[in-house]
């Protein structure tokens, strides 16, 4: 019967850990949906390829070398152990032990891959820990890196060094158990290679059955939990980017970095401004709808559009957007990332409104520009796409710098004075500079 | 040699005459009145003309492409540029551009179709490279020979639009010695003038950005940095003028490389 009450509980558990995490899943979803629309249904074999090859290939990671190979080791972990979680629950759900061991020579095979490769995870996330915090690697200690973003960078280091320990203690145990001749073992069948945990299980040369047992079966449940924990520890932190990358890679853009999007409406106006037919005096078209005219440009989240705010979730941090970036580079306040993460930050904030609200968002009296990103950290940028080019990713922090200009441009008047002149400019003599047209060609007899 | 051989009609004048030129050099607001930046504009016409590339410019007919105004965030004053200069295009039926500014070759290629302008655009260096390929034009090393280059890759040639070859393919024709920076292609480093910065004084910082990528570049040892953009140029010859070395470096625009080194 207490088999019964083990089995009950692993499914307690299991279901209320994969609940909680839809519910998240849901208002992920509901959040990234308050963006604008933008058709990204466009060439899906170039999409499926960019995500084959930068999301699953990891071919932008290895651009930096040391830290693409040890990603490579803590991802091929990642998703090769989580084989390993299925058979975990087969046997919670069904009270069996290695449910997959009827596998026989290819059991041993997956068992032993999968210890290689929790050692390997161990040994990647130790120096990971290290480059972050003793060598001290510029990137991560950037100002928009204090407080939560760094220890939310070491918890996620320590939860996979936890789970693969765990892991190993327990095939450890589990390994002795079936080497120790034990008269009282019925259930634990001899099966699965084990060459990390062999040698460990040295450790245990001393123990009995039930100790052993005791030890075997606390490090299967932490395991589980502790997977079911860091699931739902993603929604809060910057880890989404292990499932975010692939939708992110997917509906990334397709066209040349320098092509910035042309604003609709504002053709729509210029279309009717520059019309010779058009009756300057005519009253305007009945819309359909009472909507608010347009805003020109984004001075919130809401303005973004939903790849954007999808970019927000995916972004994990990392800073080598930040480390390309000539404006940071040089010392101004500009910093890519901190773009990303400051639009996640206020999305999350406009969501948490929502869900307080009953579902209407209700005005906090606070923005993505000014509140969050400043008009100094905007006008810093060179707009040379580096930080694009960089994103592991996709991710495209220059269309947002792009978009908030925009807003300060259009809607406030607010760009600074030399760019009025040369947009004044531009706008008398068709130059930046205060130069006639007339004089164009005047090169051309110039000694 | 004198500016006396330099033969340049307008679009009026061919039309005029009944002509379509084959290509239409676009010369930008930097190439039309920037004191350096005139100096590409003649070198590119005189390969031109060596070539005898069938070719007019627009003249006082060209305006601003409106890209500074579009990285400033000013959509509105952008799509009046474009769609005016877009109707100065079409008119001639204009089929096909070459520029010698990174710039107007991203906003031309890039932003003007869907606004109704729809051209094959070429910035120079290809350009300059498919009439070495046809054999219209003969680049020899000259003075060149053995000289160390480094080009230094605007934003909006490299990763804007991903060419980097035609300009390092035609450095090599000089027989030159190419030495790339520390960054360069993907990872090469903004010379600090785009986004509109050219126009306005830099945020506050510990650095200019002309002068790391300049620092940069010097590091190679080079006898030559090569551009193949006037607002690099331009901050790159202001860097080295920081940097005191104006006297030993040389800051040219390819198409300046190639006049030089056959004596044009």
């Amino acid at each position: 019967m207490d088999h019964l009450l083990d089995n009950i509980v692993f499914a307690i558990i299991l279901f209320a850990g994969i609940g909680f995490f839809s519910v998240n899943v849901k208002k992920l979803i509901r959040n990234i949906k308050l963006g604008k629309s933008v058709d990204r249904s466009d060439n899906s074999s170039a999409r499926w390829k960019n995500m084959a090859l930068i999301a699953l290939g990891q071919q932008k990671m290895v651009k930096k070398p040391i830290a693409g190979f040890l990603h490579i080791l803590v991802y091929a972990g990642f998703i090769i152990i989580n084989i390993e979680v299925l058979e975990i629950i087969v046997d919670g759900l069904f009270n069996t032990h290695r449910a997959f061991s009827f596998l026989g020579g290819l059991y041993n095979f997956l068992i032993g891959s999968f210890e290689i490769l929790a050692l390997l995870v161990i040994v990647a996330v130790v120096i990971f820990w290290i480059r972050r915090n003793i060598i001290r690697l510029q990137r991560f200690w950037k100002p928009e890196m204090k407080g939560w973003p760094k220890s939310d960078g070491n918890i996620i280091l320590y939860f996979e060094m936890v789970l693969m320990t765990l892991f190993l203690t327990m095939n450890a145990a589990d390994f002795a158990i079936q080497h120790g001749n034990f008269a009282e073992n019925h259930h634990y069948i001899t099966a699965g290679a084990y060459p990390v945990s062999g040698p460990i299980s040295a450790l245990f040369s001393n123990l009995g059955y039930s100790t052993l047992v005791i030890i075997e079966r606390t490090c299967w449940w932490l395991h589980i939990a502790g997977i079911l924990v860091f699931l739902n520890y993603l929604y809060y932190s910057k880890h989404l980017h292990i499932l975010l990358a692939f939708p992110n890679t997917y509906f990334a853009n397709l066209n040349p970095k320098g092509q910035f999007t042309n604003v609709e409406s504002v053709t729509n106006e210029v279309k009717l401004m520059m019309d010779p037919n058009a009756d300057p005096f005519a009253a305007p078209e009945e819309t359909e709808s009472d909507e608010m005219p347009e805003k020109f440009g984004a001075s919130d989240v809401t303005d973004l559009n939903w790849v954007q705010l999808l970019n927000a979730y995916t972004c994990t941090e990392c800073g080598r957007c930040t480390s390309e970036c000539p404006a940071n580079q040089t010392g101004k306040k500009l910093s890519p990332r901190k773009i990303m993460m400051d639009t996640r930050d206020r999305l999350e904030e406009v969501g948490k409104n929502i869900d307080a609200n009953k579902g209407t968002f209700k005005e906090d009296g606070k923005q993505l520009l000014n509140d969050y990103i400043t008009k100094e950290e905007l006008w810093a940028c060179t707009s040379c796409n580096a930080c694009v080019e960089a994103c592991p990713v996709n991710i495209d922090p220059l269309s947002i710098i792009t978009e908030m200009r925009r807003y300060l441009v259009m809607e406030e008047s607010a760009a600074p004075v030399e760019l009025n002149n040369m947009m004044t400019n531009i706008e008398n003599n068709g130059a930046p500079w205060p130069y006639n047209q007339m004089d164009r060609l005047n090169w051309k007899d110039e000694a | 040699m004198g500016n006396e051989t330099l033969y340049v009609p307008t679009m009026a004048e061919m039309m005029a005459s009944g002509k379509t030129p084959d290509v239409l050099f676009w010369v930008g607001c930097a190439g039309s009145f920037d004191d350096r930046a005139k100096k590409i504009t003649k070198a590119f016409v005189k390969l031109l003309n060596k070539a005898n590339v069938d070719f007019a410019v627009l003249g006082t007919e060209e305006s601003c492409t409106g890209d500074p105004a579009k990285r400033a965030g000013n959509e509105f004053l952008f799509q009046m540029q474009a769609m005016t200069n877009i109707e100065v295009l079409n008119a001639y039926e204009v089929k096909k551009i070459v520029t010698t500014c990174p710039h107007c070759f991203n906003t031309l290629k890039n932003e003007y179709p869907s606004l109704g302008g729809n051209y094959k655009v070429m910035h120079h260096t290809q350009f300059l490279k498919t009439l070495l390929e046809e054999g219209k034009l003969k680049i020899e090393g000259g003075s060149f020979k053995g000289k160390k280059i480094t080009f230094h890759d605007p934003c909006y040639l490299g990763r804007a639009n991903g060419v980097y070859e035609a300009p390092r393919e035609l450095i090599k024709k000089l027989e030159a010695e190419l030495i790339e920076m520390k960054r360069c292609k993907q990872n090469g480093l903004c010379c600090g003038a785009g986004g509109a910065q050219m126009f306005k004084e830099a945020e506050k910082g510990d650095k200019e950005i002309n002068i790391e990528r300049t620092e940069e570049a010097l590091e190679t040892k080079p006898d030559i940095i090569a551009a193949g953009c006037p607002f690099c140029n331009t901050m790159i010859t202001d860097g080295v003028k920081a940097k005191e070395k104006e006297s030993s470096v040389k800051v040219l625009d390819i198409a300046e490389l190639i006049t030089n080194a056959q004596d044009l």
